[in-house]
């Protein structure tokens, strides 16, 4: 079924968090490693990506209690997917396979919730995410000229993801948790490349990140220079997510719903953290303060980001049930 | 119709709506246009480079063009660098970027540097539909909004039709064919001058009107732009008209459609404040309505004349000053016509001919000297104005020498010695400093070309000179240098030392020079330097200047040994296994038509002259900036002009009388690659081998996916079993030219004009040639057509690198290619000692046909591959090391 049309008709709900609810499982050095990964010199607890290789029950039953609770597009654990993520691991080798064996077990549990529903359709997301390096930066202060990735690096990891995300099954490509808007200028350049390839395209949204009460992306641009900038690629949607409260968020969802020509999303953190670093906002609290990005017709895809859960989703999912979505028909050229 | 708006970005959006006040593009970050710009790049001076750009922003610029086409940079990595060092300084990146470059790689490069929505700058029809398309669906992919201009294959458009023509294909292009959003085309319909005499301008400005005015009404959304300055380049020198046509040029284009503009702001007057007498004649040129309307604008401009540019005296006027008015007139303008009379006039007032050159002669030279100190005269006018002077003094000698013999006590003037060192034949830049000094009073000595060491001590003493000057374009010089300083040392002379050409440094004398003499040794980058640094080196504080160089070049020395190694080189073997990669079995390698040697025993000059990059002459003669924006350049164009048309006038000559002559050797052959050199066989039997090429590859640790290049990788391998094939060439434009010079002995400005277009013309025959064998002799771009500033660009298949030059630096490899084309006996260029050509107007290299094959730079490389390369070429590693020397990464 065809994502556009269900998102004339309604809000659709991304999924939440996958990091929380792998930290529920409570895993272990042993856990990440599984038998196949036994030999690594470098530790691997923490890279949650490579569980989809290693401990793909696990990774199933998150994507599973994130679709009962009625989330119409999962994301695959594929977030630090690319070489350069993985590079830090010593898996590059894996990207490829780790990509499209994610994408198989959204593909698996997705599947099975459409034959449930077949009157609501689920969609999976390849999520890609925004690698540890800065394409338009430099880490180093002392010489402000000098990059430690280039954007032909960028373009060749992202391509590499993407031909494994869209090999696994995936419906959609979500470039997300975009900081540096030249990193996904390249993911999306090298999304097109593969679309090229393989003669195939897939609808594509983006996701942007405010870090902070600036109003700005870490590489310094305003919600509007980051729509713009992007504004080349045939997207599905432009929105933002992480690093801010749905209350936090607001304006700069504002300001993307107000100029942006195509479908808008949103999946805050819960909350801003607490002194411990947890986030510790509850499912009713939120869903309380995503209410008015609905009432006031904002968004078309709404979801939940760092500490949201299956319950968190729940709440959105209950809180969109016969709301109108978002109108783009009418947003020609607002300026 | 409305266009629709443009939406761009740097950290912040810029969005240009029909509403928008007309959006200025800031330019002064363009090498081409901005002298000072260029100069802090090539300085590697980032920080002050930047500050230009702030002032853009700062100075109102909504969007800030970059340019760095500079045949000295390269311009890629400038482009890279520079965009990134703007994207760390957030008051500049707020605004969006426009990359601006004529070479498409360039514009790939600085566009993968950008995170917000800029331009680029820009692309047409030029090259055909094909590229047109490719190009323009990689920047839609890039994301950035994109400037067409009026160019297509049969050139740029100058009617009306023409403009809407071109404009319309290619809107259609881009929205149809590339799925351009129409509000991302910037249209370029050519802003060209008017009131330019020509009745074929008259139109120049209303047809750019009209073609905004179509273009609003026809192409829907499209934005329209134009380099508003060209509108009034018959006027350069009287900026109150310029400024005039400028603002009401915007103004009526603006009407007419024209939403953005690349302009100076400072060079724009307020369109209600021209006056109206003057708005009038304006607006008559440029909309064409009357007549004589160039000749009206003609008048009135003189009333506006520049109040600075009024003082300009008829030319009976300056004939009335007094004597030492008249000399001094006739030194600044460089007029020679009475310089004899007022010559002889000043004798008879002072009584001396001594006193004539050292009082009034030496003033009028004087202010001369301080006026090119100071950039307000430019190298061409310097070297007219010491052809003035030097004639005065011919006038003088007889009178002197009568003099001397009265009276012994002649005050002597400091004498500068000059040459250029053994094993070296070049001598413009020499020469060049020679006039300037003579112009400020030094007495030179020039000994010539390929001076050896001993000869210049013995002169120097011999003339009890103050200085010695070096001087050398190919890298061997460098070792000779360091000889001469040793054996200076050796004899116990105290003279301070000038070390300068084209591959010397300061970080070279500092290093290599200096420490092997006690006496000061100095750099000097350029002609303009000469005179500070002598006077310096001369004055009574000259003990205190000494050692102020001394100590900088010490620093300079331990700032240099503490710079550890930033580079990491791979191991040889390492570089050899990360070759470029070329796909042997799917490359087609064309069998050149001829194989063998061919001679070409008299080039056409005329059809040579066609094939000249003009942009090197004018950087010889000290004025940059790119041929031919360079002739409308605010600050050089006018001697920039001048200079090319003397150069032609003199080419006329030269081609009428046959004074030069122009040969061309060529050898096409069987070749293989093995190892890393490159076998040549006798014929195509490929059983005898006629000579073996070695070459040097890049070790420096690359990025990944870069390849470690060396020449033999575009050769197809031994082991492949392809038949590919290399080709040779000599070419020199200088034989006979001793004899031209001859005829000018007493006219350093004609000799050095000579040397720079017969060095034109050996570049401009090696540029034909390979043309000829690209598409004939070779003949694997049987079809190319190219204009000359494409083939100046390089946009052609192949490549022809030089021994001796990045990506092959071991001149010795010349005598391999001499021997095999039997090059002196053909035609006549010889070989010095440290492998010049002579006459020094002359080029050789290889040719090389693999469509991936590319230029590259060596850069330095380490000691196995030194090892290597020596038993490779059967000679010890101390020899090799020698010829090396600049390339060494372990020294």
């Amino acid at each position: 079924m065809n994502i556009t049309t269900q998102l004339e008709q309604r809000i659709l709900i991304l999924d939440g968090a996958m990091g929380t609810m792998i930290q529920r499982y409570d895993l272990n050095e042993d856990d990440f490693r599984g038998k196949r990964f036994t030999e690594s010199k470098k530790d691997l607890k923490g890279n949650n990506d490579l569980l989809s290789l290693t401990r793909p029950e696990i990774i199933l039953e998150i994507h599973e209690k994130y679709l009962e609770a009625g989330a119409d597009i999962i994301e695959t654990n594929t977030f630090s997917g690319t070489s350069i993520a993985q590079a830090d691991y010593g898996l590059e080798e894996v990207v490829y396979e780790l990509n499209k064996v994610s994408a198989e077990i959204a593909r698996k549990a997705a599947d099975k919730y459409t034959s449930l529903t077949i009157d609501k359709p689920r969609f999976v997301a390849g999520s890609v995410g925004p690698t540890n390096r800065t394409a338009s930066l430099s880490p180093d202060v002392n010489r402000p000229g000098f990059r430690s990735i280039s954007f032909d690096d960028l373009v060749s990891a992202y391509a590499e993801q993407v031909r494994g995300l869209i090999d696994g099954g995936a419906d959609l490509i979500l470039v997300e948790t975009v900081f540096d808007t030249l990193n996904a200028k390249a993911a999306l350049f090298a999304t097109l490349e593969v679309f090229d390839e393989k003669g195939k395209e897939l609808p594509i949204m983006v996701s942007g990140t405010i870090t902070d009460a600036s109003g700005r992306t870490l590489s310094g641009q305003t919600a509007e220079a980051f729509l713009i900038s992007l504004s080349h690629v045939p997207l599905l949607s432009i929105g933002l997510n992480c690093a801010l409260g749905a209350n936090q968020l607001r304006p700069y969802i504002e300001i993307l719903s107000k100029h942006s020509k195509v479908f808008t999303s949103a999946y805050p953190n819960a909350g801003l953290p607490n002194e411990f670093g947890e986030y510790d906002q509850g499912p009713q609290a939120m869903a309380k303060e995503v209410e008015s990005y609905v009432n006031d017709g904002l968004v078309n895809i709404l979801g939940g980001c760092c500490g949201t859960t299956p319950e968190h989703i729940k709440a959105m999912v209950e809180l969109v049930e016969g709301k109108r979505p978002r109108s783009i028909s009418k947003k020609e050229i607002a300026l | 119709m409305k266009s629709l708006p443009l939406k761009l970005s740097g950290l912040e959006p810029l969005i240009i709506t029909e509403d928008s006040n007309f959006v200025n593009v800031g330019e002064r970050t363009n090498v081409t246009g901005s002298k000072r710009f260029l100069n802090l790049i090539k300085a590697k001076d980032y920080e002050a480079a930047l500050s230009i750009a702030l002032e853009q922003v700062q100075g109102g610029a909504q969007i800030l063009d970059v340019n760095l086409d500079e045949g000295m940079l390269d311009s890629e990595d400038e482009m890279t660098n520079f965009l990134n060092l703007i994207a760390s300084e957030p008051e500049i990146s707020k605004i969006p970027i426009m990359v601006d470059s004529s070479k498409w790689s360039v514009i790939v490069a600085g566009l993968k540097t950008l995170q917000g929505k800029g331009v680029v700058n820009s692309i047409s029809l030029k090259d055909g539909e094909e590229e047109f398309i490719k190009r323009a669906k990689i920047v839609r992919r890039f994301g950035a909004a994109v400037i067409s201009m009026a160019f297509d294959e049969e050139g740029q458009a100058d009617s009306f039709d023409r403009r809407i023509e071109i404009c319309k294909r290619s809107y259609d292009l881009l929205v149809n064919t590339v799925g351009f959003d129409p509000s991302d085309i910037i249209l370029d319909p050519n802003i060209f001058p008017v009131a330019t005499g020509m009745e074929e301008h008259r139109r120049n400005a209303l047809d750019y009107f009209e073609a905004a005015k179509w273009i609003r009404e026809n192409l829907p959304g499209a934005h329209i732009i134009g380099g508003v300055s060209n509108v009034s380049f018959s006027f350069r020198g009287n900026n109150k008209v310029r400024e005039a046509m400028h603002s009401a040029f915007l103004y009526h284009a603006i009407q007419h459609g024209m939403d953005m503009g690349i302009v100076n702001p400072t060079q724009l007057e307020v369109y209600s404040d021209i006056p109206q007498d003057l708005l009038i004649a304006v607006e008559d040129v440029l909309l064409d309505r009357k007549d004589d309307a160039t000749e009206r604008l003609l008048e009135i401009a003189e009333k506006y004349k520049d109040t600075d540019t009024t003082k300009e005296v008829g030319v009976q006027e300056w004939r009335s000053g007094s004597v030492e008015e008249r000399l001094s007139h006739s030194l600044i303008k460089g007029i020679t016509t009475h310089i004899e009379q007022d010559t002889e006039e000043a004798r008879l007032k002072y009584q001396s001919p001594l006193i004539v050159i050292e009082g009034p002669l030496m003033d009028g030279m004087n202010v001369v000297g301080n006026l090119f100190g100071s950039g307000k005269m430019f190298l061409p006018q310097v070297v007219k104005s010491a052809r003035v002077m030097k004639q005065a003094v011919a006038y003088l000698t007889p009178f002197l020498e009568e003099e001397k013999k009265k009276n012994k006590d002649t005050s002597e003037r400091r004498k500068v010695l000059l040459a250029t060192v053994k094993g070296d034949v070049h001598d413009i830049g020499k020469n060049i400093v020679g006039v300037v000094l003579a112009c400020n009073n030094f007495d030179v000595i020039d000994l010539g070309v390929m001076v050896p060491a001993e000869k210049i001590l013995d002169e120097a003493e011999r003339h009890n000179v103050d200085v010695i000057g070096l001087s050398g374009l190919i890298t061997p010089s460098l070792d000779e240098m360091v000889s001469v300083a040793r054996a200076m040392k050796k004899r116990g002379m105290n003279l301070p030392l000038i070390i300068g050409g084209a591959t010397t440094s300061r970080i070279h004398t500092a290093v290599k020079i200096d420490p092997n003499y006690e006496s000061p040794v100095v750099h000097i980058l350029d002609a303009s330097r000469a005179v500070t640094v002598c006077t310096d080196l001369l004055k009574d504080s000259k003990l205190e200047f000494a050692e102020r160089i001394k100590s900088e070049y010490s620093k300079l020395r331990d700032d240099h040994a503490k710079r550890t190694q930033k580079k990491n080189y791979l191991s040889f073997d390492h570089a050899k296994s990360n070759r470029t990669e070329i796909d042997w079995e799917s490359s087609e390698l064309p069998k050149p038509k001829i194989t063998g040697t061919k001679v070409f025993d008299d080039l056409d000059l005329n059809e040579l002259r066609e094939f000249i990059d003009w942009t090197p002459f004018f950087k010889t003669w000290m004025l940059t900036g790119k041929y031919p924006t360079i002739l409308q350049d605010d600050v050089v164009g006018e001697q920039a002009r001048e200079l090319i048309n003397d150069a032609n006038e003199l080419l006329d000559i030269i081609i009428k009388d046959n004074s030069l002559i122009a040969k061309a050797v060529i050898g096409l052959f069987p070749a293989a690659a093995v190892g890393e050199d490159i076998l040549v066989y006798r014929d195509s039997t490929r059983k005898e081998t006629k000579a073996r090429f070695h070459f040097i590859r890049q070790q420096a640790e690359k990025r990944t996916g870069q390849p470690n290049s060396s020449l033999v990788d575009f050769i197809a391998p031994l082991s492949s079993g392809k038949q590919d094939y290399i080709g040779l060439f000599a070419v020199t434009a200088g034989l006979g030219i001793e004899k031209l010079l001859e005829k000018y002995i007493d006219d350093d400005y004609k000799q050095i004009m000579i040397k720079a277009l017969a060095d034109r013309l050996a570049e401009a025959s090696a540029e034909y040639m390979h043309y000829k064998v690209r598409t004939d002799f070779w003949g694997y771009s049987a079809d190319e057509k190219m204009s000359n500033e494409e083939l100046i660009a390089e946009n052609y298949r192949g490549i022809r690198p030089a021994p001796g030059y990045p990506a092959c630096p071991d001149h010795t490899e010349k005598r391999t290619l001499f021997n095999l084309l039997e090059v002196e006996k053909n035609i006549g260029i010889s070989l010095t000692e440290s492998c010049a050509m002579y006459p020094a107007s002359s080029v050789s290299g290889f040719y090389f046909s693999h469509p991936q094959s590319r230029y590259f730079r060596v850069g330095k490389i380490e000691k196995d591959q030194v090892k290597d390369y020596a038993e490779r070429k059967d000679q010890s590693v101390e020899e090799t090391e020698k010829w090396l020397e600049p390339y060494l990464a372990y020294r």
